[in-house]
């Protein structure tokens, strides 16, 4: 193509880059597709199935072809419109699905088989004969931009919250209206325009609008509006429309991190334009082939004539304006126009051919010559215009139905939905002073619309759609290869609907999602099957109206931001004493200490605590207070095990249970005065069981009488375990009576410690004596350094998690989720006792006597032995039993650990009936390999239990 | 993303409410009289109805429990209403 910069433009400085390795250089406000033309570059693409040579095509969002990969300081984007990106100094642009270049693409031979590869081809090797014979070369073979594993942009983009009475998408002649006509009303209005400056089609199509030309009356308008304090957003797309109002924008700005804009908007004004459609012809798809407005973009916007020798097809009289700009700037136009007469005259020196068909463009990677009508012209550039098609996506992602409009042949908006209003050629009002009108209209009452005092443009198309030619390949869907022989070869395979055509032939599925090809899809479709295009209908419109990069839509909700771990008060010291550090149920905790071998280090934390005395910190342990007369009403219909009977200043251990009878969380609740509560569960599980204790609050009790209230992030608790612990305790000096006649295991007592209060609970996880020692957060640093201090004397142990998981399991103490599953009831733990003795109501009571729980045959809790000298089973492995030959699980492993002070494995497990198997041995299978292990009672270690008082 | 009017906090997101059950579902109790089919319709039975519904709600960020009516068709929010004694 003989594409050239004319000398009126490209006075703007001089920007280099390459593609496809190739130094070129293009001008300051280039996009990268601009740049390529001016620069004579044909071939800017492989297609994505055919590998057939693609040129650009649009200068919009529409774009199907040229899609690059822009590699800048070394970081590469992959799949950016060259349509649509601003062009950058040193940028190195790739072509995409092409090696080594677009020009020289060796895949280039595929097309060869194009008749074997039809639409739906691989669909039908999943019949026959096989898809896992194709898929890997399939796979291979398509696909678009590289992915650089290198470049991980920074989770910089902000997410902008804003809200507004009216947001008016689009900035061109109507949106310009209606924002004018809005604001002048006193609506507070946010416009967002696509483009870098605003005027929409004004900026190529040449008008004048009250008095001034229609470039300057745009950008009269956006000062204005923003001298008033409201928001115009350029290079910014509305790519979604949500309830409620809620639409979504994708702001590029320069010199900073793209932004998401999430804006409330009382109304919405659709104003997004229209998008030229080609016509469809044999051979269609040659670089060379653009529409026609494009064309007119970039010789107006861009200085870029693309061609010297054109032929201009259209159905149209909006093509006839293209032409003779096109002929001003130089080149040699004719028009072949598809109607017997057009409404406007020719440019003079502008040749017509009336009643026109396009039989076929030639030549090898790029057009140089045309039939016209059986007559051959030279020419290396082929523009065509079949009509518009307004931008209706925002309008029917928010549920409007469109109605087919004979008059411009096209889809527009029917019944209006509320809160939105469509205006200019969006709604199919082609003519400026129709977008003017219709946007100054969107403003109820408003005075003196603008006026256009140039004629209008006229459109007078007369609709011409695909239809099957012989053998020809005539292309629809440019980006994912999709010809009228497809179409045809779905309605004939029965897949009419256009939900069923999309999906069969890819149709409208690629990443330009179909803007240039849905409706002479859709029109095809109708046109072979006998139905009108109305009958035939559109799929459904979806956001985002343009792919949207997903650092874009995750924003700062990446990595550590993406699910916050809770930290620990003493984190810092936990590190320094040489913590590695892990998450438990969503806080950040001390796995274990040192930098030896995890499983070494883990066991000698746990010997060292039954010998001596570990120091934990159990802070994240729930501590929520329930408070007031009802108080122990509530906990006591939130527990499965009774609690009215319990004492002040003592504890109790026990479940609570779902609606449904399962285990949600175990825990101890401590009475502190009849109107005073403290439940403590699970670390994990304290927002649930806060919830829990609400709801019931809320829906059972009165309210006035009792409250809720989270109180674990205000208090720190250290936990000392081990035969030592009572007298590391003792030296803290807590003012509390230690001896076990004043606090016995299960109680507790309140002291105090340095210079505020101090909470002593003797509560054990590990089976051995324990306290666990809770002050006010601010004091952690404190209690820390004074245990650490008081534990030196008594060659005290840091304790972390994964010791403690294994000091419990040795005593068969569970953790709820872990060692009970969405199926467990207290009774599979063989605590029965509330269910078969305790009078009144609680939670999940009736659950527990239904046909399923009373089965004798539900999974049960048990412990697990292992021959000598085998390593522990693998958690997870499954327990089976052969029956007649068929293998069935019936159970498995739920924690498993190699204890140090026993010197062999311990295990619990879940297993069908297991209460009643003691000492059977069975088999266990994980990853295909078998072992054997004998059930045994949960507790392998002090089962006496006298460890808790030694 | 909707927007939902707790009725102590007014109008907020979405994200930030929580789906609690169908209104007007009643506890059956006690539980010694409560049969199996009644039980585990309350349990498991839900309408799930087309259009207008009764549920009930969590604003998580103040803690409150609310009646919404809201159709399931179009989104609308039809009005909201704190906890009465009745669910």
């Amino acid at each position: 193509m003989t594409a050239r910069r004319i000398s009126s433009h490209g006075a703007g400085r001089s920007i280099a880059f390459t593609f496809d390795g190739q130094a070129l250089s293009g001008a300051e406000g280039d996009t990268i597709a601009s740049a390529l033309l001016a620069a004579g570059v044909r071939v800017v693409g492989r297609s994505f199935k055919y590998h057939r040579p693609r040129g650009i095509v649009g200068a919009g969002a529409e774009e199907p072809n040229a899609i690059v990969d822009v590699t800048l300081s070394g970081k590469t984007t992959p799949n950016v419109r060259a349509t649509t990106e601003p062009l950058v100094d040193g940028m190195s642009v790739r072509s995409v699905n092409a090696s080594p270049t677009a020009a020289t693409d060796r895949a280039g031979i595929l097309d060869r088989f194009a008749s074997f590869i039809p639409a739906g081809f691989y669909y039908k090797t999943f019949l026959w004969p096989d898809w896992h014979l194709f898929e890997p070369r399939i796979r291979a073979m398509a696909g678009l931009g590289r992915l650089d594993r290198s470049h991980e942009p920074a989770a910089e983009s902000p997410a902008i919250n804003a809200r507004c009475d009216v947001l008016v998408v689009g900035a061109g002649p109507a949106g310009l209206a209606a924002a004018r006509a809005l604001a002048r009303n006193g609506e507070s209005v946010v416009m967002v325009d696509d483009q870098d400056a605003p005027g929409g089609s004004l900026r190529h199509r040449h008008a004048d609008i009250d008095g001034m030309p229609g470039v300057d009356w745009a950008e009269a308008i956006v000062a204005q509006l923003r001298a008033a304090g409201h928001t115009v957003l350029s290079r910014t797309t509305a790519f979604g429309v949500y309830d409620h109002g809620l639409v979504l924008l994708w702001q590029r700005r320069t010199g900073l991190p793209d932004a998401l804009w999430q804006v409330r908007a009382r109304r919405i004004v659709v104003a997004a334009g229209a998008i030229e459609r080609p016509l469809v012809f044999p051979d269609n798809d040659q670089p060379g082939v653009m529409s026609a407005e494009a064309a007119l973009v970039y010789l107006k916007r861009f200085g870029v004539l693309v061609s010297q020798r054109i032929v201009v097809a259209t159905n149209n009289d909006k093509a006839y304006g293209v032409a003779a700009a096109l002929h001003e700037a130089g080149a040699w136009v004719m028009i072949a126009d598809t109607r017997p007469r057009g409404a406007v005259a020719p440019h003079a020196g502008v040749e017509v051919i009336h009643e026109a068909t396009i039989d076929r463009v030639s030549g090898a990677q790029g057009v140089s010559s045309v039939t016209v009508s059986g007559r051959s012209i030279k020419a290396d550039c082929l523009l065509t215009s079949g009509g518009f098609t307004p931008t209706v996506h925002l309008f029917c992602q928010a549920k409007g139905r469109l109605r087919l409009d004979e008059t411009i042949a096209g889809f527009v908006p029917g019944d209006p939905v509320a809160g939105m209003a469509v205006a200019g050629a969006a709604n199919g009002a082609f003519s400026l002073s129709r977008a003017l009108a219709e946007g100054h209209a969107t403003a109820r009452g408003a005075s003196e619309a603008p006026r256009a005092s140039s004629p209008d443009d006229s459109y007078a198309i007369a609709a011409v759609w695909p239809a099957p030619r012989g053998k020809a390949r005539q292309w629809i869907d440019l980006q994912n290869d999709v010809t009228v022989k497809d179409v045809a070869l779905a309605a004939r395979e029965n897949f009419r609907s256009v939900e069923h055509l999309k999906r069969y032939t890819t149709l409208g599925m690629a990443t330009d999602q179909g803007k240039t090809s849905n409706m002479n899809g859709l029109a095809a479709m109708a046109a072979i099957t006998g139905r009108t295009i109305e009958e035939t209908g559109t799929t459904t419109y979806r956001p985002p109206f343009v792919p949207v990069p997903f650092t874009v839509v995750a924003g700062r909700r990446r990595g550590e931001f993406f699910n916050p771990v809770k930290r620990l008060a003493l984190e810092n010291q936990h590190r320094a004493a040489g913590a590695v550090f892990r998450e438990y149920g969503g806080w950040l905790r001390p796995g274990w200490y040192g930098k030896g071998k995890p499983a070494d280090e883990i066991a000698r934390e746990a010997r060292q605590a039954r010998e001596t005395v570990g120091i934990l910190d159990g802070s994240p342990l729930g501590k929520i207070e329930v408070i007031g007369p009802q108080a122990g009403a509530v906990v006591d219909y939130n527990s499965y095990q009774t609690l009215a009977t319990l004492k002040p200043g003592r504890i109790r251990y026990g479940f609570m249970l779902t609606e449904s009878g399962v285990i949600y969380d175990d825990g101890v609740v401590s009475k502190v005065a009849d109107d005073h509560y403290v439940v403590s569960c699970s670390s994990g599980h304290v927002g649930g069981v806060v919830l829990r204790l609400e709801e019931w609050r809320q829906d059972r009790f009165d309210r006035r009488q009792v409250m809720v209230h989270n109180s674990t992030p205000e208090w720190a608790t250290l936990t000392a375990t081990g035969p030592r612990s009572r007298d590391l305790v003792a030296m803290l000096a807590l003012g509390v009576d230690l001896s076990d006649e004043a606090l016995p295991h299960m109680g507790f007592a309140d002291g105090g410690f340095s210079g505020g209060p101090a909470r002593v609970s003797r509560v054990s996880f590990t089976g051995d004596r324990s306290y666990e020692v809770s002050v006010p957060t601010g004091k952690a640093l404190a209690l820390h350094l004074a245990m650490m201090e008081a534990g030196r004397a008594l060659d005290a142990v840091l304790l972390g998690s994964e010791a403690l998981l294994l000091l419990r399991a040795e005593k068969g103490y569970i953790i709820a989720g872990k060692d009970t599953d969405g199926t467990t009831m207290p009774q599979d733990l063989g605590i029965t006792g509330p269910r078969d003795r305790r009078a009144g109501e609680f939670v999940g009571k009736r659950s527990l006597f239904t046909e399923n729980a009373l089965r004798d045959d539900r999974q049960q809790g048990v412990g697990l032995t292992v021959a000598d000298g085998e390593p522990p089973l693998p958690t997870g492995a499954h327990a089976v039993e052969t029956r007649g030959g068929a293998r069935r699980s019936i159970g498995f492993v739920t924690s498993s650990y190699q204890s140090p002070v026993l010197g062999r494995p311990v295990a619990l497990a879940l297993v069908e009936r297991g209460l009643s198997r003691m000492g059977e041995t069975i088999e266990f299978v994980h990853l295909g390999a078998t072992r054997r292990a004998t059930i045994a009672p949960v507790c392998a270690f002090d089962p006496e239990g006298t460890r808790i008082h030694g | 993303m909707q927007l939902f009017p707790c009725p102590f906090c007014g109008p907020r997101d979405e994200t930030e409410f929580q789906f609690a059950t169908e209104a007007g579902k009643a506890l059956p109790e006690p539980a010694g009289d409560v049969s199996a089919d009644r039980w585990a319709a309350y349990l498991y039975l839900k309408d799930n109805p087309k259009g207008v519904t009764r549920e009930v709600w969590l604003h998580s960020t103040c803690g409150e429990f609310f009646l919404m009516e809201r159709d399931t068709v179009t989104h609308a929010v039809i009005g909201s209403r704190a906890m009465g004694g009745e669910a």
